[in-house]
């Protein structure tokens, strides 16, 4: 008894040092994304390194969404590019300034909605802090309108057993898109034109005694990281729990008393509201919005990435978003460029790149299945306690299992 | 009802072309399904990619050879990926093999993407099926005739074959139990093996009178055609040949009915209603049989 009780005092102070660290190094990763914005030179190295982050930020949300389906709930969905269409237009409706309507939407004499919310808040409470808080207010609009597709489409569609709902849902994301496409809503979608002009992370500045200081690289990661603690928080709570007790055993899971759909809808809304969301912040990043680049090979590009993470691990998925989008927007560049250190290469020419990439996909599929991470969680109190592990295992023999415990690091 | 019929005759004949040629490509999904329980998602990636070899071989050899190489090539690299991206992971979990098939569609379409140097190839005309033909008051191409015939008689030929030869009847035993089967002594890698050349086979066929409605191959040209005949073979219940026929032309009419009404935007998105609805309501399809949950 004694040593139990010990034990769990040991543990619980292995997390409080594992969470302070993890503060530590959040802190620091803001104050230099803080720096990258406004102090370091621009160059070519950060200007990749921003565009990396940037990216990366989002596609780790988005991972992360999809994750909580797919790796924690066990709902093999495939309509996570249509959820994010679907918060990209919804925020950049909202954002787009009201004397911008009439040449964005040229075609469909300056659109059905004449107000933008960023501009309103502006309006009371000055440009900066009405483009900061009309973003995330537009954000939140982005992932609730995904949130109420996803519930709509859910009531039919999470009745459907493993690979039908990945088609359903695959066929729902087409489906969005053709809709968003169609010329009778033109006066809201703009059509198939692209939808521009609206906030992008240039506009989120604050101003701090008359200096201006920029934030758009803090802005993703703030949005990011907030949504991921959320997440995570989640997983962890009872539902998280009900969540992976249907991905584990459906009839198991529906014996214990667990409400299948109603736990199984939670799930898929959740999901697509921050799809939504890091669909919102993708549109800030491109800067324009249109409905066709959000086709199935993003879904599975997503799916892709979150299969190198590890199904099932949050750390898992953010690791490999930046990784992914660092080696494809940044470090593999060489592949197609045709040349590699000074030498000409042939076959390295547009295309390439992903050529290259999607092997080492395959190959990760077929012999690495667990990902990276697996189904573990990378956490700072985790190492503590391996390094206090490994000083008790040389003070005394093995001391147990090293156990593992989730903690958010972005 | 006549008046209707001459408005969308254009549209009615390339309904039914058109379903021939989803039917092609939904026989392929549909027999793998039966026997693998898998969604080929790189199905119609492969049908794309027989597309793009045609092109390339008619830039240096003769048409009819170039249409052997075609199907030759196209079945040998069905084998060749259920060989290396599916049988590996034949114990593994459903989500892992349908994780590897997503993980070869990608692939496919970035090879094609790097080949082609993303650019549209124009694919061949082939004689005979591209001549111009007149029926009724439409004016069209003498594939949009060949293409249900020959359906038709491939389709027959493939399910006597299931229903005469041993190698169907071996079929048939694995897409029941795939376990008992490989006990009472089938060679279960030669059957699936043999799902994949049919399959591979016809989507070749598919992919010569399909693309010679269209001017060009893209990499993304096959996702499309896919996914639909996918939804005809759920449609028809999956696992069925008839049925996904069936589900083929169905879908393949409709379609070009809803272009002919001016809704073309939505006839994309009216096979995916229709795959949503029947899901819904008749989860098994038209000919699918009724399966029951085991714990």
């Amino acid at each position: 008894m004694g040593k139990s009780l010990q034990a769990r005092a040991k543990k619980s102070s292995d997390q409080k040092i594992g969470s302070f660290i993890a503060v530590i190094c959040l802190v620091v990763l803001y104050i230099f994304l803080f720096l990258l914005d406004n102090a370091l030179p621009s160059n070519s190295t950060t200007i990749m390194l921003v565009t990396v982050l940037k990216k990366g930020a989002i596609y780790a949300l988005v991972c992360v969404s999809m994750n909580l389906l797919n790796g924690f709930t066990g709902l093999f969905s495939l309509g996570q590019a249509g959820f994010m269409l679907i918060g990209a237009y919804a925020y950049s409706i909202f954002s787009i300034p009201a004397e911008a309507h009439a040449s964005v939407y040229q075609y469909f004499d300056g659109g059905a909605i004449q107000f933008s919310i960023p501009e309103s808040i502006g309006n009371v409470l000055g440009v900066n802090a009405g483009n900061f808080l009309g973003a995330i207010l537009c954000i939140i609009i982005g992932g609730l309108v995904a949130a109420v597709f996803a519930a709509l489409i859910g009531i039919p569609v999470l009745r459907l057993k493993s690979d039908y709902l990945a088609i359903a849902t695959l066929g729902f994301a087409e489906i969005i898109r053709a809709i968003f496409q169609w010329n009778g809503l033109g006066k809201i979608t703009n059509g198939s034109n692209l939808l521009r002009k609206y906030t992008n992370f240039d506009d989120i500045q604050i101003q701090v005694g008359g200096m201006v200081y920029k934030l758009d690289t803090v802005f993703p990661f703030l949005i990011a990281t907030l949504s991921i603690v959320i997440i995570v928080l989640l997983v962890n709570s009872s539902y998280g729990r009900a969540f992976k007790s249907i991905r584990d055993d459906e009839v198991a899971a529906e014996a214990m008393g667990i409400n299948l759909f109603k736990h199984k809808m939670l799930s898929f809304v959740i999901s697509s509201f921050f799809a939504g969301v890091g669909g919102a912040l993708l549109a800030m990043f491109q800067t324009t919005v249109q409905a066709m680049p959000f086709q199935s090979t993003m879904t599975y590009e997503i799916l892709l990435i979150v299969v190198i993470g590890g199904i099932g691990s949050i750390t898992g998925s953010c690791i490999a978003a930046f990784l992914y989008i660092a080696c494809s927007e940044w470090w593999l560049r060489f592949l197609d460029s045709g040349s590699f250190m000074g030498m000409e290469v042939s076959f390295f020419r547009d295309g390439f790149r992903k050529v290259v990439f999607s092997v080492v996909i395959m190959v990760i599929v077929l012999f690495f299945s667990r990902g990276i991470m697996g189904n573990k969680e990378l956490s700072f109190a985790g190492m503590v306690r391996k390094i206090r592990g490994r000083k008790a295992a040389k003070a005394a023999p093995a001391d147990g299992p090293q156990g593992k415990e989730d903690e958010p690091h972005d | 009802m006549s008046e209707f019929l001459s408005n969308n005759l254009p549209y009615l004949l390339s309904g039914i072309s058109v379903g021939g040629q989803y039917a092609l490509i939904a026989i392929g999904y549909t027999m793998v399904y039966g026997i693998l329980r898998l969604i080929n998602f790189a199905h119609g990636d492969v049908f794309m990619v027989a597309g793009l070899i045609m092109v390339y071989a008619t830039a240096s050899l003769p048409i009819y050879v170039s249409v052997i190489l075609v199907i030759v090539a196209t079945v040998i690299l069905g084998v060749v990926i259920e060989k290396v991206a599916y049988k590996p992971l034949r114990s593994a979990p459903r989500m892992s093999v349908m994780i590897s098939a997503i993980g070869v569609s990608y692939l496919l379409q970035n090879c094609a993407l790097y080949f082609t140097g993303g650019l549209p190839q124009m694919y061949p005309s082939i004689p005979f099926l591209s001549e111009q033909i007149q029926i009724g008051s439409a004016s069209t191409k003498m594939v949009t005739i060949v293409t249900p015939i020959l359906t038709v008689i491939l389709v027959l030929i493939l399910v006597t074959m299931i229903k005469r030869t041993k190698t169907g009847m071996a079929m048939r035993a694995v897409s029941r139990d795939f376990e008992t089967s490989e006990l009472m002594g089938i060679k279960i890698n030669n059957v699936i093996s043999m799902t994949f050349v049919i399959g591979c086979l016809l989507a070749a066929v598919g992919s010569l009178l399909y693309f010679t409605n269209y001017t060009s191959v893209i990499p993304t040209s096959g996702a499309m055609p896919g996914l639909k005949a996918f939804v005809a073979a759920v449609f028809g219940g999956i696992g069925s040949v008839p049925g996904a026929v069936i589900g083929a032309f169905i879908i393949g009419i409709c379609e070009n009915i809803i272009k002919g009404l001016g809704w073309t935007t939505f006839s994309d998105a009216f096979t995916f209603v229709l795959l949503i609805v029947i899901l819904v309501v008749k989860p098994t399809g038209i000919f699918g049989e009724k399966s029951t949950d085991k714990v």
